[in-house]
């Protein structure tokens, strides 16, 4: 199913249309298929203009099992169309689903309110397929391909695109690259010559900028920003990780560029993928790990050892529902307090958040330029969402990109070479071992300024604390101002957000000042450091609210840090943000 | 003459810190400072060119006393930083400074995995079977029922062997010697730097204020040549200032008393034999054998990781690597608008 999606999104993005995708599937591999913990569900919203949000109702739904209707349902629009295949409504099907067999949906008129196209697509597709002679089971695998080719009829899409995808993935089986072109054409066919529609539903382009797109998803466009970046400071790229639900990924596309010198680690467990990423980064590489909060938590030591070093080192933090083991493949922002102070000791990093799946590409690059220049940990945070949620984006070629400059060296100027000396930004200048007259030791133990011996003086430790918070306080010189993404600062009242519900929050207050309200929007992506006009935007505003997919997390910081009376908005059930409910506690908190 | 291929020149003195050494005086871990200062300058291998990467403990402050590179990280994970850094840096001479509760309790995994993977760095096992930087407590490799500050009543932990842990693992190369015995120490050093590949080296350490004569059977005169056996290639298993030998018959260890018997039947050492390695490292078990010192088992023909991680690799210029990138980023789905 979440192939299917895939093709369907890919399809609809090179038409032109906007959009956005959630992938929502179990945290098992193979759970068990027609049970209502079972269900893969992909949600795809495509527009002709701008698209936000994965959306909060459907106006089709695809529901191969009684399962996927019954957990579904409750989305769909009044008037909404339902593809059933009624072969996932045998009694099997409705016991799995735990519907009693006289209560089957399909009849029982319960589904009045719906436009109901029930089919068995399973018998359909082995009709269609009977001059292959394939076995049972692959006949049935292409039912999929059959629906996609019915909603392609519906949508008016054209099938090339996935037809070519078809002959790479099936490259070595021809008979299944035919059967399952036959299966997509079969149901296209099909749709066309059924009179459900008097004619297909059209949604038109949207307008983009000129320019090259592609469709990316947010893990695909870390894993480009973060090589990127590599290339661009001509600093290859090491990657120690473990893998991790829903950060492997990042794993899996960082390890297939090794022509472009990338090493990946495949360490045996989280800390010795964030160590060997810290010996790299010492040798002069740039040093990443990649994980999500319970492998964060495993590295926390490390991350402050890095601190201490003062090396360059990405930390992705790709979140997922917690504590503990939590929710694997569901969404959450409930890392954020960890990656601000979740390590012994005051042990400050830069922590920036990723707003969109395309926007992690920027972030990402942003995260390894910063490292590199301020010779400081950065985490990167984004979440299950974005990180498989798809969306048109132009792509940005390297040259457009800021130049890095990172702070290895191999020899100096200076007489001797002091390897805590401070750069204009407070960073130092690391001297790569294999560099003849510079030879060092550094260490986890607090460093003396400049000289970086052991030092335990009580004035050189308090100087120290504060030499590295300031560091990363001067990042603040590097990133842009932050701006208003809606609103201004005359507006009535400021919602803040972070992270992946930019989408959401943006469309909810888009709705809210159509309907006549006065709202602004900011969105932190720079959280340690924030820009240095925040203080003075955010005291612009009498009303404050703060929008997050956690229990209060960086309500807290807005409140410390700008003595503000901000208001909470929250969701904790491993989905994101739906612009109603958004809407619906603006409206509460500003009693409109 | 090409400069590239001028080896630096240097000695024991040029490696020498500005620090001060502030192990206890009398410790073990001066003479295996002092030894590995007597080996570095005569490997060949250029000062700016070694890294000695440790973890925490007494053994692991090492690195701040040798002028070469150097990082003291954190407990137990010297050996994937030093994973890290010899794969991005394969050129480097990269040595782990470690000792057996750093090694083999908090950073017993990693330690496997690096045996396992082999990349070429020397480990460097500092095991004087206590903690003695937190003052006392038993470690993995205390002696059972060991009575510590932790341990009142005696341990109830059996104790790690660590050389038939690191064969289990599957390390390329494992020796023991020990901290009062320098030119062996030279010589287990030099044969580790030359082995290409990971080389385990258990170093036996007194501490001489927590666990003050733990080896003290190995070196004390009375009764250090009934108890260590000094391992050659090639040479017969002999001990007991030559009166004492060891045979293998049927695949059991055997003493032989040679003042008696022909010593044609004993065992000869071969150190490529992991049969022969496993049954030496179980020696450890076995109070009426003596502690085997030396070259235990090797294998040299193993790839290193280093250079399967770098034969993966294609090095290209930054404007290659630019224009490649750029068409990976368009991917083969792209569209224009």
């Amino acid at each position: 199913m979440q192939l299917t999606g895939t093709q369907f999104a890919e399809t609809s993005a090179i038409f032109g249309n906007d959009l956005a995708t959630f992938p929502d599937f179990p945290a098992e591999i193979r759970a068990p298929i027609g049970t209502l913990p079972g269900v893969s569900g992909y949600q795809i919203h495509i527009g002709n203009s701008d698209v936000y949000t994965p959306g909060d109702t459907y106006d089709v739904l695809v529901a191969m099992n009684a399962a996927a209707l019954k957990t579904n349902i409750k989305s769909l629009k009044p008037n909404g169309v339902i593809i059933a295949n009624t072969e996932g409504f045998d009694d099997k099907n409705l016991r799995l689903a735990k519907i009693s067999e006289d209560q089957n949906p399909l009849h029982d008129g319960s589904l009045a309110a719906f436009k109901l196209i029930d089919i068995n697509l399973t018998k359909l597709t082995k009709q269609a397929l009977e001059p292959f002679n394939l076995g049972n089971k692959d006949a049935e695998r292409c039912k999929n391909m059959y629906v996609l080719g019915i909603v392609y009829w519906l949508f008016n899409r054209e099938l090339k695109h996935t037809k070519d995808h078809i002959q790479k993935h099936f490259a070595k089986n021809e008979v299944l690259v035919q059967a399952n072109i036959k299966a997509l054409e079969s149901g296209y066919h099909f749709g066309e010559t059924n009179e459900w529609f008097s004619h297909p539903i059209e949604i038109a382009a949207a307008t983009y900028e000129a320019g090259l797109y592609r469709s990316i998803n947010g893990n695909q466009a870390t894993a480009m920003g973060l090589l990127g970046a590599s290339v661009k400071a001509e600093t290859p790229l090491f990657l120690g990780s473990y893998p991790i639900t829903p950060a492997s990924d990042i794993l899996h596309e960082l390890s297939k560029h090794k022509g472009m010198d990338v090493i990946s680690f495949q360490a045996e467990d989280e800390i010795a993928g964030i160590c060997s990423a810290i010996g790299a980064s010492y040798g002069g590489r740039l040093g990443i790990t990649t994980s999500s909060g319970p492998g964060i938590a495993l590295k926390t030591e490390a991350i402050g050892l890095a601190t201490m070093l003062e090396l360059p080192l990405v930390i992705c933090n790709i979140q997922r529902g917690g504590p503990s083991t939590g929710l694997p493949t569901k969404t959450e922002q409930a890392d954020l307090l960890q990656a601000l102070y979740g390590r012994n000791g005051e042990s400050p990093i830069v922590v920036i958040a990723a707003a969109t799946p395309s926007d992690c590409y920027d972030k990402a690059y942003m995260a390894a330029k910063i490292a590199l220049e301020h010779t400081v940990p950065v985490m990167l945070l984004s979440d299950g969402f974005i990180a498989n949620g798809a969306e048109p984006w132009r792509i940005k070629a390297l040259e457009d990109m800021p130049s890095i400059n990172s702070q290895f060296i191999c020899n100096t100027s200076d007489q001797t070479y002091l390897p805590y000396k401070r750069q204009a930004n407070f960073a130092r200048q690391h001297a790569l071992p294999g560099s003849p007259g510079l030879e060092h030791r550094i260490g986890g133990l607090e460093k003396e300024h400049e000289t970086g011996n052991i030092s335990y003086d009580a004035a050189n430790h308090e100087f120290m604390v504060k030499m590295r918070a300031a560091k990363v306080a001067k990042v603040a010189d590097d990133i842009p101002e932050q701006t208003l993404a809606l609103g201004n600062t005359n507006s009535k009242a400021l919602v803040i957000g972070w992270g992946s519900t930019y989408g959401s929050i943006h469309q909810a207050i888009i709705e809210l000042n159509a309907e006549g309200l006065d709202l602004a929007q900011l969105h932190l992506s720079y959280i340690q450091p924030m820009p240095k006009n925040i203080a003075e935007l955010i005291k612009a505003f009498d009303v404050v609210m703060v929008a997050e997919m956690n229990n209060g997390q960086l309500i807290k910081v807005i409140r410390d840090q700008f003595l503000v009376d901000a208001k909470g908005i929250h969701k904790i059930q491993g989905q994101p943000f739906q612009v109603q409910e958004l809407k619906a506690s603006i409206k509460q908190i500003i009693n409109a | 003459m090409n400069p590239e291929q001028t080896i630096e020149v240097f000695t024991a003195k040029d490696l020498e810190t500005d620090q001060e050494v502030r192990w206890c005086p009398g410790c073990g871990d001066y003479a295996i400072l002092n030894s590995l200062k007597k080996v570095l300058p005569d490997l060949g291998v250029k000062r700016s060119d070694m890294v000695f990467v440790s973890g925490i403990g007494c053994s692991s402050r090492l690195p701040y006393y040798l002028n070469t590179y150097g990082m003291h990280s954190i407990h137990g994970r010297a050996t994937s930083i030093a994973t890290g850094l010899k794969v991005s840096r394969p050129e480097l001479s990269v040595w782990v400074i470690t000792g057996d509760g750093d090694a083999l309790s908090i950073g017993g995994n990693h330690l496997i995995h690096t045996l396992r993977r082999n990349p070429d760095i020397n480990i460097l096992l500092f095991n004087n079977q206590i903690y003695g930087l937190t003052k006392g407590q038993f470690s993995p490799t205390s002696e059972l029922g060991k009575v510590t500050k932790s341990s009142p009543m005696g341990t109830v932990d059996q104790p790690f062997n660590p050389l038939a842990l690191a064969l289990g693992a599957n390390a390329s190369f494992i020796a023991r010697t020990i901290d009062r015995d320098p030119k062996h120490q030279q010589e287990i050093y030099k044969r580790a730097h030359a082995h290409k590949g990971c080389s385990l080296v258990e170093i036996y350490q007194n501490c001489n204020v927590f666990n003050d004569g733990a080896f003290e059977i190995l070196t004390d005169k009375s009764t250090k040549a009934s108890n260590t056996l000094l391992l050659e290639h090639g040479k017969p298993l002999v001990f007991n200032e030559g009166k004492q030998g060891i045979a293998l018959r049927n695949g059991v260890a055997e003493l032989v008393d040679i003042t008696k018997q022909a010593n044609s039947e004993l065992w000869i050492h071969d150190e490529n034999d992991p049969i022969k390695a496993y049954i030496l490292s179980r020696f450890f078990e076995q109070a009426e054998f003596p502690t085997p010192l030396g070259v235990i088992y090797v294998r040299s023909e193993q790839a290193t990781l280093n250079d399967l991680v770098q034969a993966q690799l294609s090095h290209s210029n930054t404007a290659e690597k630019t224009a490649q990138f750029n068409t990976l980023l368009k991917g083969n789905k792209s569209w224009e608008v």
